[in-house]
């Protein structure tokens, strides 16, 4: 039985081990940190997950590729939508299915409308594990005008299950584009308010600006992903160089770390790419909606219901909330997927806390595992 | 890049110990574990490929064949390329170098492998459970794996409670009827007492 293997020195000074989480607010529910300290510098962190840990790949090995589908927004239910696009996406290539246009712009407004959704939530939790909680109360109410719009989609306020494989499960409903713009309306002048409280307040950059920066090399060597990486300094989002879907239609930028406030991949760049990006899923909104076809399917025709792909085996990488979402698939010709594999975010992310934790503070090291924004179920599967 | 011009690439360099592409949607190619390490660390450092990102690290367990594959998904950001290694594995013991040394995030990837399917990575500095408790046994991910009807005296399969329940819809409905008279007859009481009370 190999046991954790950091133990309390008997060493003369103020050294402690201390478990920080799993119920520890800012541990987000079932993560746990084994911190060991010399006063109120942090010596060494060390993430013990497998809390949650609920075996997601062995389910997708025992049910059919349709059955699958809803077990799926399980992976990351605060960025639902995207787990789902990812696996329709695998299945779609290893059985040769070509999604109608309609849908994919279905794809697309919902994936987005999830993406501000989820930021919102990254935001405002970020904001409360520092300490500020009215930021947390702007950013649930603009989540849950989002949720509102997601409902009317799919039928689900927390679990979205919009997609299926070959498209989505129906096509957006009447008046709902109309009411989308009116959110978007109202969007943006809220994100300069929540900018101007929180974003440029002095107190809060001097809680972010320059605590534990990661540089470009360590984050590409440790496979941090999504906004993380981009804050590092890594020009890099698969919406845009390695395309999927219809994005290639939309003009949009990627916003990148560079250090505003403090240094290039500290904790304030992780926030502002948040924030930025919630206003750039709104630009991508905004051009979905003025180029939605109104003709066409929204499910591929010839998609059986009992899907049997042949032997084959394929990979599809999607830019979910929290960053690059790969599921690698092998089918054997079966019913049943032989291997399903998801690769996510936070797993990636969680790998880095040891090295950048030494060192800090235990208040940096609450704002810097805030920033990384980890969902718990993303790390375990 | 194209894969087939890594592949050649690659085939110049190392000859015989690099195999053929298959012919999957995303092809593999098939290498021993002797020469994983010095491959991966030939696609990650060599200019003109740089393959800085370990994008996946994950294994697919095979009984028919008696092996355990891994597979490893890299790919470059600089060149937008990528390849999808595997290497096969004695899947009685099964056993490959870490690239831990090579991407410091193989070393979380292979954790979960050595928890999931039990392949042993040689060099690892800190191979142990990660999603499982430290003294589970068996490794989930394996298709024989049988779940274990109990951990530590907790049963995985206890009766469902719902079904020690009996149908008792004739007598509910006669002490329904009794309690109805007697709720009658009290406020029946109830008043005349408050009458004699005045």
């Amino acid at each position: 039985m190999s046991q954790l293997s950091i133990q309390r020195q008997d060493a003369p000074g103020d050294d402690l081990l201390i478990n920080f989480g799993p119920q520890h607010p800012s541990t987000h529910g079932v993560i746990n940190l084994v911190v060991e300290t010399d006063g109120e510098v942090i010596t060494r962190a060390i993430p013990d997950v497998g809390y949650l840990h609920r075996s997601l790949e062995k389910i997708g090995e025992k049910c059919t590729y349709h059955g699958y589908m809803p077990y799926t927004d399980r992976i990351d239910y605060v960025a639902a939508m995207f787990a789902n696009e990812g696996y329709a996406r695998v299945i779609e290539r290893l059985q040769g299915i070509e999604v109608p246009q309609q849908a994919e712009y279905c794809r697309v407004l919902a994936c987005e409308l999830c993406r501000i959704a989820s930021h919102m939530i990254a935001v405002g939790t970020n904001a409360t594990d520092i300490g500020a909680v009215t930021p947390l109360l702007h950013a649930t109410r603009e989540r849950e005008y989002a949720n509102d719009l997601l409902e009317e989609l799919c039928g689900a306020r927390l679990t979205y299950n919009y997609m299926r494989i070959g498209g989505v499960s129906a096509p957006v409903p009447i008046g709902w584009l109309d009411k989308l713009s009116r959110f978007l309306d109202h969007l943006e002048p809220i994100m300069i308010e929540f900018n101007r409280l929180i974003t440029e307040n002095e107190i809060y950059v001097q809680r972010l600006a320059n605590i534990a920066p990661i540089s470009a090399k360590e984050a590409i060597a440790f496979g941090l992903v999504g906004p993380n990486l981009r804050a590092s300094g890594v020009d890099w989002d698969l919406r845009r160089d390695v395309p999927y879907g219809v994005y290639p239609d939309f003009d949009f930028e990627v916003p990148v770390g560079r250090g505003e406030r403090g240094t290039v991949g500290d904790c304030y760049d992780r926030w502002l790419m948040r924030v930025r990006e919630i206003l750039q899923s709104a630009r991508i909104l905004r051009q979905a909606i003025e180029k939605y076809p109104t003709e066409g399917e929204f499910v591929a025709a010839k998609v059986p219901r009992k899907l049997k792909p042949k032997a084959n085996e394929a990979q599809s990488r999607i830019e979910s909330a929290r960053g690059e979402m790969a599921y690698y698939v092998v089918a054997d010709g079966g019913e049943n997927p032989y291997r399903v594999r998801a690769r996510t975010g936070s797993f990636a992310v969680m790998t880095i806390v040891e090295k950048i934790s030494r060192g800090l503070m235990i208040q940096d090291l609450i704002a810097f595992f805030a920033s990384i924004d980890v969902v718990a179920p993303e790390i375990d599967r | 890049m194209t894969v087939q011009e890594i592949v050649e690439q690659l085939k110049a360099t190392f000859g015989e110990k690099v195999g053929e592409l298959s012919e999957t949607l995303d092809p593999f190619l098939t290498l021993k574990a002797e020469d994983l390490l010095e491959i991966a660390g030939f696609l990650k450092d060599t200019a003109g490929l740089e393959m800085d990102f370990l994008q996946d690290e994950t294994a697919v367990d095979y009984p028919d064949e008696s092996l355990i594959r891994m597979v490893y998904h890299l790919f470059s950001y600089q060149h937008r390329h990528g390849i999808v290694l595997k290497v096969e594995l004695d899947r009685a013991a099964p056993k490959v170098p870490t690239l831990e040394g090579l991407w410091p995030v193989a070393n979380w990837l292979e954790r979960e492998v050595w928890d999931l399917f039990g392949v042993d990575f040689e060099g690892h500095s800190d191979l142990r459970r990660i999603m499982l408790p430290d003294d589970w046994e068996g490794h989930p991910l394996r298709k024989d794996y049988e779940d274990p009807t109990e951990y530590h005296g907790i049963s995985h399969d206890r009766p469902s409670p719902i079904d020690g329940f009996t149908r008792v819809d004739e007598k509910l409905r006669q002490i329904a009827a009794e309690t109805a008279a007697q709720l009658a007859a009290a406020t029946g009481e109830g008043e005349s007492s408050e009458e004699s009370a005045s």
